[in-house]
């Protein structure tokens, strides 16, 4: 089933209300031929966790501006992991800070997308890293 | 690999084999409550494999018990906020319940965007609940061409009510009628006048009509109306017996908001299915008039793939290709074509 949709889920975790960078980041990938699951603000890792599970998503995009990154994220990690999700793909963008990014990738974060990143780049780095097709 | 346990990297632990073994195995987990194996069985479902189709025949028999309820209306009319006052109505009383939540793809670049989740996300982590989002890829209707197998293999999980929610529809995909016990046509208030309600098309298909966002001016009205319409000619007219009917809703006002009139309507739901069960004389899969023109339309709904597919067969890509060129020079008529092509399957 080589040419499947890959299917992105666009999670927002913690406390901040700014989604105008995940809808952005959503829709651009939609245009470039993903399916993408986007579940709204202010979300707890065992939602974000459980939505992935539910959908079976290929990559888990997680947007962050509040700060609590170092928290939040290893916890959906974990989450997954625990879940048996232990070959998505996580993503993470917002304010991140440098300092923070290999701490991040050190707990399971694949890959961390700064100010700047285009969506192209984004969805180029999820076709050449996503798994490949299970089962058959 | 062991046949449990978490082992690291894998696919989903101890599922290895490929098709029609991967398949038993996703149906054999799901049904026994995996979330897991359901999640990535209905992956399978959606792309048509066919650890999918063996999967699907292996728990087609122990489907048949859940009430599948369809949740129709147009773009932005409240069907996802109602399908969560429905979830968290369906789950005081402990009840298990799955969402189908249908959103469009893109006919440019087959991309999606399916935000139905985001009015029902307080029930993510909640282990009774099951909200999967499907996207229509290219199918018209309202629904997915995979949403009846979906809907099959959650009600074979187990789950008691089976929320399929459509895309948002105009006036006439009527799709998920074939296919829902019962259907719900959300509508909300500023839907135009009188003569809106007396068009044909989706109305016709309700069981039940939702007014909603029933806190806003002019809800009360709409339904005073919708009622008023629909019931017109509610009585039997015998000379009409054995004519096919349109159905004559219910119309319940709702607000998802205020949470007014959800214990209606899942209290109305109910009572539908009981009484389709009780008809059917209570027996453990009943079968009445209306299951049986459902099974129906599957059934040809399955066939319509089957032979698609048949004719889309690489080894008869010459049959069909020498049968174009015949109709291009004339020789043919496409007609008589197709007939032979049929008959050649």
């Amino acid at each position: 089933m080589a040419d499947r949709p890959i299917k992105v889920l666009i999670a927002k975790p913690g406390l901040d209300g700014h989604d105008r960078g995940a809808k952005v980041l959503a829709r651009g990938l939609r245009d470039e031929g993903f399916e993408v699951i986007y579940t709204g603000l202010r979300q707890t890792p065992e939602m974000v966790v459980s939505a992935a599970l539910q959908e079976d998503v290929d990559v888990v995009g997680l947007s962050i501006l509040s700060g609590a990154h170092m928290t939040l994220l290893p916890r959906i990690v974990a989450g997954l992991r625990t879940q048996g999700l232990d070959d998505v793909l996580v993503t993470a963008g917002g304010i991140i800070p440098d300092a923070d990014v290999a701490a991040l990738q050190e707990a399971g974060i694949n890959r961390i997308f700064g100010p700047g990143t285009t969506i192209g780049q984004v969805a180029e780095y999820i076709r050449s890293n996503v798994r490949k097709a299970d089962g058959e | 690999m062991s046949g449990a346990g978490t082992a690291p990297g894998g696919d989903l632990p101890g599922v290895t084999a490929t098709g029609a073994e991967r398949g038993r195995v996703l149906a054999e987990r799901a049904a026994g409550g995996e979330r897991l194996a359901l999640a990535r069985l209905l992956t399978e479902i959606e792309n048509r494999t066919w650890a999918g189709e063996a999967a699907l025949r292996m728990l087609y028999p122990r489907a048949g018990r859940a009430h599948l309820i369809g949740v129709t209306g147009a773009p932005g009319a409240g069907k996802s906020t109602l399908v969560a006052a429905l979830v968290g109505e369906a789950r005081k009383g402990g009840r298990a319940v799955a969402v189908l939540a249908v959103d469009p793809s893109s006919p440019i670049t087959g991309g999606a965007i399916l935000g139905d989740r985001v009015r029902m996300q307080s029930y993510a982590a909640d282990s009774g609940v099951f909200i999967r989002s499907m996207a229509a890829r290219g199918h018209a209707g309202g629904l997915a061409t995979t949403s009846v197998a979906a809907a099959a293999v959650l009600d074979a999980a187990g789950f008691e009510l089976v929320l399929i929610e459509t895309v948002g529809t105009g006036q006439s995909e009527v799709e998920v009628a074939a296919i829902a016990d019962t259907t719900v046509v959300v509508q909300a208030p500023e839907m135009g006048d009188e003569v809106q309600a007396i068009k044909a098309g989706l109305l016709e298909v309700a069981d039940i009509v939702v007014v909603s966002k029933g806190d806003r001016p002019g809800a009360q009205r709409a339904a005073s109306q919708l009622r008023a319409m629909l019931t017109v000619g509610a009585r039997e007219d015998r000379a009409a017996a054995g004519r096919p009917r349109p159905k004559r809703p219910e119309v319940l006002l709702v607000s998802a908001v205020s949470g007014e009139g959800v214990v209606e309507l899942l209290a109305a739901l109910d009572r539908r299915f009981d009484r389709e069960a009780r008809a059917a004389g209570g027996a453990d899969r009943p079968i009445d008039a209306q299951r049986l023109a459902r099974a129906e339309a599957q059934l040809s709904g399955v066939l319509s793939e089957r032979m698609a597919d048949r004719l889309r067969d690489p080894r008869r890509a010459a049959d069909l290709r020498a049968a174009a060129r015949a109709v291009a020079a004339h020789e043919m008529d496409p007609y008589t074509a197709a007939d032979r092509l049929l008959e050649s399957l």
